[in-house]
């Protein structure tokens, strides 16, 4: 921090970046440096906050509060062409160009150069190949876009905001589908940018990529600035740390004792199960009244595994037994039948049901099971929603509300009464504590705990290692798409699950 | 709560009413109902029954609609199974007449509901195919004729009244009876609202959602094969070319006339139907005026508006109180 004073003044400063949606803090009091010729990192798990802070400095979403300075000079981009204009460009992972024209078209778009109105395509054309020999790229520029890979497409979007006298370029995940070479590929344009005094933010989850060619690193949990230092004074446990953990000395154990010798019924038990490209086979045991926890960073595979489970993604290899029988679980109605249920990770596009009511929303999984012929009359329906509005204290108790207008926290509840009310001998929840408030996840894991004791199987993927901590028997570590560690009984602490995501993997760096 | 007016169904019910009584005001016998040969005539009765092939469409039209489907083809499966209806009638009884017929509206709707359901085709695209094949296919059974008959069996659909109601009113009354029975008396309607508002959550929450996407399609198809029916009965013929043409459209109209989004979620086979016969009010008023028939279009255009924007949340939540009454948009959550 000492070497600031020496450095020149930031090319963009953001400071004091807040935003709420419908009372959920979204971004906390950020704030956010990026320098010249700087490739700067921003981290976070899933709902941290980056994408919030870059609609927020691209003018996407208006801020709450914040001031925002690019060269000095304070600015409040009112829209994504106003935050370009001042000089402040986006590439998504999605690449927001159009395939099917062609590439000089798409990077001339708009502004197209013309002669009596009419577009100069030769003249066009020329520039285009200019313009992308600079990044080492020769390509027919008359080609479509789409008949390129995905790696050429980004630097096309890049080329084009770059020649757009772009001096702040937001890169959100364009990694995400590249291979090993189209990476390096990228990294190299990027690297180029950076000499030419461009300020880079670069979003990725691959923190590899993170120490091959960042300069600074910022974190972002829960809406909060978790920390941001040069990348060499942030090794790779602490930065894990950062976008995992709250404070370390937090993470003594508070287990409560497992309760040893008692004997607990097999539920489920997968023996290499896996599929090519998703996960890489693994075994993993469930059990009565017993807590398994995957723990990994964003795209790890924790949420490939779960959806294997539940059949919603078919495994490819592997046997699975289900109550001493050999199974196979083709479909999420498959995983019903053998008393399996599914909280999903992406509450608003895969649990809720928007416009429906509490109730219906509560029914829809029995009532699925017990299929369209024997309708739950409209009086068990109130009884089972009153049950479960009583039980997991859903705000506001009416049932009759449509879901959509509940808070996150209680349209979790309402989706794990929908799978409740199904009376599931195995549960499956996929961050149950995503997005929702403070207050609403201690319910939640309190919920989990009772479950547990009355005989349910739980499997549990969170990114909020302190709370896994309190509540699983076994905590399974996935890496790179792999399960990479069982921890058990004493192992199960904050600090074992971080070094175990941490270490490298034997060929990477060790940071 | 129990204040609480119905969320949705009062502006199609006003529009109806204010358009009835605007046929009234131009035609002052509008409401004048006689009994004649035991059947009831009038202008009013003969907007049910000129409404029924549309209202008949429409109840295919809203469960497909719920499901963020589309079903344009519902014209030119009118003009196959009337083909088929009218090319029979006169060699064979009328069971067999009517199983061929609906028969082939339902293999019409199994066509559909595979290419939505199994192929993943967009239901605008797939539904297209068969209205434009459709049309060929009815020609190929008439054989590019009028097809005539003299059949009374299959005449008394179009023309017949069952105490005192046309044939095709009572026929769409059972259709509609038949689909809540099916629809709401079973859980079909509450999967079809979460399919059609969440296809993935529901799925997840183990809703066949496949097979419901191909049934529905094969509902609408048979909707479609007894409208066939009462046209061609209506006219004695069937006429490949014209029968149904640009119905589909209608059916659209009534169903969105009807509150239900094309964004699926939520229908009312109802107001569906209401909204059909909102659209056959409105023809027959323009007839009953004098104006040139013309005129209809535009006024049609200008009352669908109307009927719209009254069901807009947003426009709601400055009009509460005027019979749209959208808790939500009071609320002030909107989905996001």
């Amino acid at each position: 921090m000492h070497a600031t004073e020496t450095l020149p003044p930031p090319l963009l400063a953001l400071a004091g970046f807040s935003k709420s949606f419908a009372g959920f803090t979204a971004l906390d009091r950020v704030d956010f440096t990026l320098r010249a010729g700087e490739i700067h990192a921003l981290l976070g798990e899933n709902g941290a906050g980056k994408s919030t802070l870059i609609k927020a400095m691209t003018g996407v979403v208006a801020r709450d509060a914040g001031t925002m300075k690019l060269d000095g000079v304070a600015i409040t981009p009112r829209s994504a062409q106003d935050a370009l204009a001042a000089g402040i460009a986006t590439v998504y992972q999605e690449v927001n160009l159009a395939p099917n024209l062609s590439v000089a078209q798409n990077l001339f778009l708009g502004r197209q150069p013309t002669r009596f109105g009419l577009v100069r395509e030769g003249e066009m054309r020329r520039r285009a190949r200019a313009l992308l020999s600079e990044f080492g790229l020769s390509i027919d520029v008359a080609a479509p876009l789409e008949s390129y890979s995905v790696a050429i497409q980004h630097i096309v979007a890049i080329a084009r905001a770059v020649d757009q006298s772009a001096r702040v370029l937001i890169l959100d995940e364009p990694t995400a589908s590249l291979d090993a070479h189209e990476v390096e590929v990228l990294f190299a344009v990027m690297r180029q940018l950076s000499a030419r005094g461009i300020g880079i933010v670069f979003v990725t989850h691959f923190l590899d990529q993170v120490y091959a060619i960042c300069d600074r690193i910022t974190v972002l949990r829960n809406g909060r600035l978790a920390g941001s230092a040069p990348v060499e004074e942030l090794p790779r446990l602490d930065l894990v740390r950062l976008m995992l953990g709250r404070e370390l000395s937090e993470a003594t154990s508070r287990r409560p004792p497992v309760i040893e010798g008692e004997a607990r019924a097999d539920i489920a038990t997968f023996r290499g199960v896996g599929k090519a490209g998703t996960i890489a086979p693994f075994d993993l045991s469930l059990r009565a009244g017993h807590v398994v926890g995957l723990a990994g960073l964003l795209g790890s595979g924790r949420t490939e595994t779960v959806r294997l489970v539940f059949g919603v993604d078919p495994a490819d290899c592997g046997a699975a037994e289900v109550g001493g029988r050999a199974v196979t679980i083709g479909s999420p109605r498959e995983a019903m039948a053998l008393g399996f249920g599914y909280c999903p990770e992406e509450r608003k596009t895969e649990g809720i049901v928007a416009e429906l009511t509490v109730r219906e929303n509560i029914a829809l999984a029995l009532q699925a099971r017990r299929g369209a012929l024997s309708p739950l009359s409209r009086r068990e329906q109130d009884a089972l929603a009153a049950r479960f509005i009583g039980l997991l204290d859903i705000r506001p108790p009416d049932p009759e509300r449509p879901v959509g207008l509940l808070s996150g926290g209680n349209q979790q509840k309402v989706l794990l009464a929908r799978w409740l009310a199904t009376a599931p001998r195995l549960l499956i929840l996929d961050e149950p504590t995503r997005g929702i408030d403070v207050g609403a996840h201690a319910e939640i894991i309190g919920l989990i705990r009772d479950l547990c004791r009355e005989g349910m199987a739980l499997l549990v993927v969170s990114s909020e290692l302190e709370e896994l901590v309190t509540y699983a028997d076994e905590v399974v570590v996935l890496r790179d798409r792999a399960h990479v560690a069982r921890l058990s009984g004493a192992q199960i602490e904050v600090s074992t699950i971080l070094a175990t995501i941490a270490q490298a993997p034997a060929c990477a760096d060790a940071a | 709560m129990a204040l609480r007016l119905p969320r949705i169904g009062t502006s199609q019910i006003v529009a109806l009413g204010l358009i009835l009584v605007a046929n009234w005001i131009v035609s002052p016998q509008f409401f004048d109902i006689r009994l004649q040969d035991g059947r009831l005539f009038g202008s009013l009765i003969d907007v049910f029954n000129r409404g029924a092939p549309v209202a008949l469409l429409s109840i295919g039209m809203v469960l497909v609609i719920a499901m963020r489907g589309i079903d344009l083809s519902v014209g030119a499966v009118m003009a196959i199974c009337g083909a088929i209806a009218a090319s029979l009638a006169d060699s064979h009884s009328l069971p067999v007449v009517l199983a061929a017929a609906l028969g082939a509206g339902l293999l019409c709707g199994l066509w559909n509901g595979l290419l939505v359901a199994v192929l993943g085709i967009q239901p605008i695209v797939a539904t297209l195919i068969l209205m434009v094949a459709g049309r060929g296919i009815a020609q190929l059974i008439t054989e590019g004729r009028i097809v005539t008959f003299t059949s009374p069996d299959l005449a008394f659909l179009g023309g017949g009244s069952v105490l005192g109601l046309p044939t095709p009113v009572v026929l769409t009354l059972g259709m509609m009876a038949l689909t809540l029975l099916l629809v709401r008396g079973t859980a079909l309607g509450l999967m079809i609202e979460a399919t059609g508002g969440n296809p993935r959550a529901s799925a997840l929450a183990g809703i066949g959602t496949r097979l419901i996407t191909v049934a529905v399609y094969m509902w609408s198809g048979l909707c479609a094969a007894l409208a066939g029916i009462v046209a061609s009965a209506d006219i004695l013929g069937a006429d490949a070319n014209n029968a149904g043409l640009w119905l589909e459209l209608d059916a659209i109209l009534a169903v969105v006339i009807g509150g239900t989004s094309l964004f699926g979620g939520r229908f009312s086979i109802l107001l569906a139907v209401v909204g059909a016969f909102i659209i056959q009010a409105m023809n027959t008023g323009i007839l009953l005026s004098g104006f040139p028939p013309e005129t209809n279009l535009v006024v049609k255009a200008v009352v669908v508006l109307a009927v719209l924007l009254a069901q807009s949340p947003r426009l709601g939540g400055h009009l509460a109180g005027l019979g749209v009454l959208f808790k939500r948009s009071k609320s002030g959550g909107r989905r996001s």
